[in-house]
């Protein structure tokens, strides 16, 4: 057997051999008009968004702003998924608006394929994730899924108020994530301080982004060096094996895609969970129905996905171009506001309102077209089962303090804390 | 009535094959499929309207 020379190389030696990119000066502080000066990093988005983009969707449907650079709003559902589909003008080199905008050079490849990919690259690097994320291989988790989901409700036991988004929505996702990759379930707590960095900190000083990112990859390197010596069924080991168009994957393939699966499988799904306990703890009347009817569960999670969509992704423009009424210039953001589409009035009857028997619901809380996410099938058994272990257990339950419940900032929103009476 | 994918929309959402066990299926990497020539029995054409109007690519179309 010969040792795999890939990743014995100094990450950060890896890293001194990237192109740079460019960097802009940070804004911040309040908004002065959100169709001129939009900010998804302020604490007035994060606390309630729908008010904003409903009203960007009527006076001004591609909000602009100056921060991170430059970049663009759509509001409508249409604008949305028309730059969704656009692969040959929208590139997915960055996915999180930020400060900092990586090198031409890095794509189709991305930092973290296939996520960052664009086409002919992406459908590659996408095939080697799909088998593992199919309904039927995520449906193999469920039964230890509701078994921690229940566990979690057992250290419950005594107490009048939880935390719904701290004591159990954030931990569910990061132990199947934990599990799928193979590494040390007792790790969750690193996980949380890795997503906060890589999705809330994006206003932080570059430097301190820099080597917040650097203990991220220490961490899946290290990872990835102890899977080399002791290989197991898991993504880990899959992916350091695993051959595109002949050859094993470059190290920052595999350390790119396994951050992803990290950062991208535990708030997204934390964030889902946390909202939809959020709205059965302030809405009675659709908390006793689905309790009394749990046959209807599958029909009311699409309409939370629907309405508390949680991810918001981005695009840069690759070449000047006016657009839908727009003039766009290269390398211009483009904030993919899927929560947004959701409540389009032209796409949804009572876009505003949460109705739990929503049948027709044609909803793009994944995402649309090449870069559906790639977990949906997992997340949506994780969503299922925690409600249903959830309701079971805890059929009647309120807000303790609705003015104490705290929501994430950026691309990625749920609730961080969410104090229910429970007993 | 018969339904059909159509395979360059489909993302593998999976809406259909949640929603309609009996008339859609999934492939090894999640994308949609139909079993055999695609014939939906009476007592399923609601379940088939119903694929239809949640898939999110507006793949599914029927003949």
């Amino acid at each position: 057997m010969t040792v795999d020379e890939r990743f014995s190389r100094d990450l950060r030696e890896t890293m001194k051999d990237r192109p740079l990119g460019v960097r802009n000066e940070i804004v911040t502080g309040p908004v002065s008009d959100w169709a001129t000066d939009f900010s998804h990093t302020e604490p007035e988005w994060a606390a309630d968004p729908y008010p904003i983009q409903d009203e960007l969707r009527q006076r001004c449907p591609i909000a602009r702003t100056e921060r991170f650079g430059g970049g663009w709003l759509p509001t409508r559902y249409e604008d949305v998924a028309a730059v969704a589909y656009d692969t040959e003008r929208f590139s997915s080199r960055a996915i999180i608006m930020s400060n900092f905008r990586p090198p031409r050079e890095i794509a189709p490849i991305g930092g973290a394929p296939p996520i960052s990919s664009d086409p002919p690259f992406h459908h590659h690097a996408r095939k080697l994730l799909l088998p593992a994320f199919t309904k039927a291989a995520v449906a193999r988790r469920e039964a230890a899924t509701r078994a921690f989901c229940h566990a979690l409700i057992d250290a419950f036991e005594g107490r009048d108020v939880v935390d719904a988004a701290h004591d159990y929505a954030q931990h569910i996702p990061m132990r199947v994530i934990a599990d799928m990759l193979g590494f040390p379930p007792e790790d969750g707590p690193r996980f949380r301080e890795f997503v906060e960095n890589a999705l809330e900190g994006v206003n932080s000083p570059p430097e301190e982004r820099v080597a917040r990112m650097e203990k991220l990859f220490d961490y899946l390197y290290a990872q990835i060096r102890d899977h080399v010596d002791n290989p197991r069924d898991d993504l880990t080991t899959y992916l350091i094996n695993v051959e595109l168009g002949g050859h094993k994957l470059s190290p920052e393939h595999v350390a790119g895609t396994m951050g992803l699966l990290l950062i991208a499988g535990v708030d997204t799904t934390w964030s889902a969970i946390g909202a939809s306990l959020w709205h059965l703890a302030k809405t009675p009347a659709d908390r006793e129905r689905l309790v009394a009817e749990p046959g209807l569960l599958p029909t009311a999670m699409e309409e939370f996905l629907r309405a508390y969509a949680p991810v918001t992704m981005a695009r840069l423009v690759k070449e000047d171009m006016h657009w839908r009424g727009v003039d766009m210039r290269a390398d211009d953001w483009v904030l993919l506001s899927f929560p947004a589409a959701n409540r389009d009035p032209a796409q949804f009857d009572r876009a505003d309102e949460v109705v739990i028997d929503r049948e027709v619901n044609r909803h793009a809380a994944f995402g649309l077209g090449i870069h559906r996410c790639v977990g949906s099938h997992l997340a949506r058994m994780e969503l299922r089962v925690a409600l249903e272990v959830w309701l079971e257990r805890i059929p009647d339950f309120v807000l303790a303090d609705p003015a104490a419940v705290t929501w994430s900032t950026g691309q990625v929103r749920g609730p961080r804390t969410l104090p229910v009476r429970i007993g | 009535m018969k339904v059909r994918i159509d395979s360059e929309r489909c993302q593998g959402h999976g809406r259909c094959y949640d929603l309609a066990p009996e008339l859609f299926g999934e492939d090894d990497e999640g994308y949609g499929q139909v079993p055999g020539d695609g014939t939906v029995p009476p007592d399923e054409e609601r379940t088939a309207r119903l694929a239809v109007s949640n898939c999110p690519e507006r793949a599914i179309e029927i003949l």
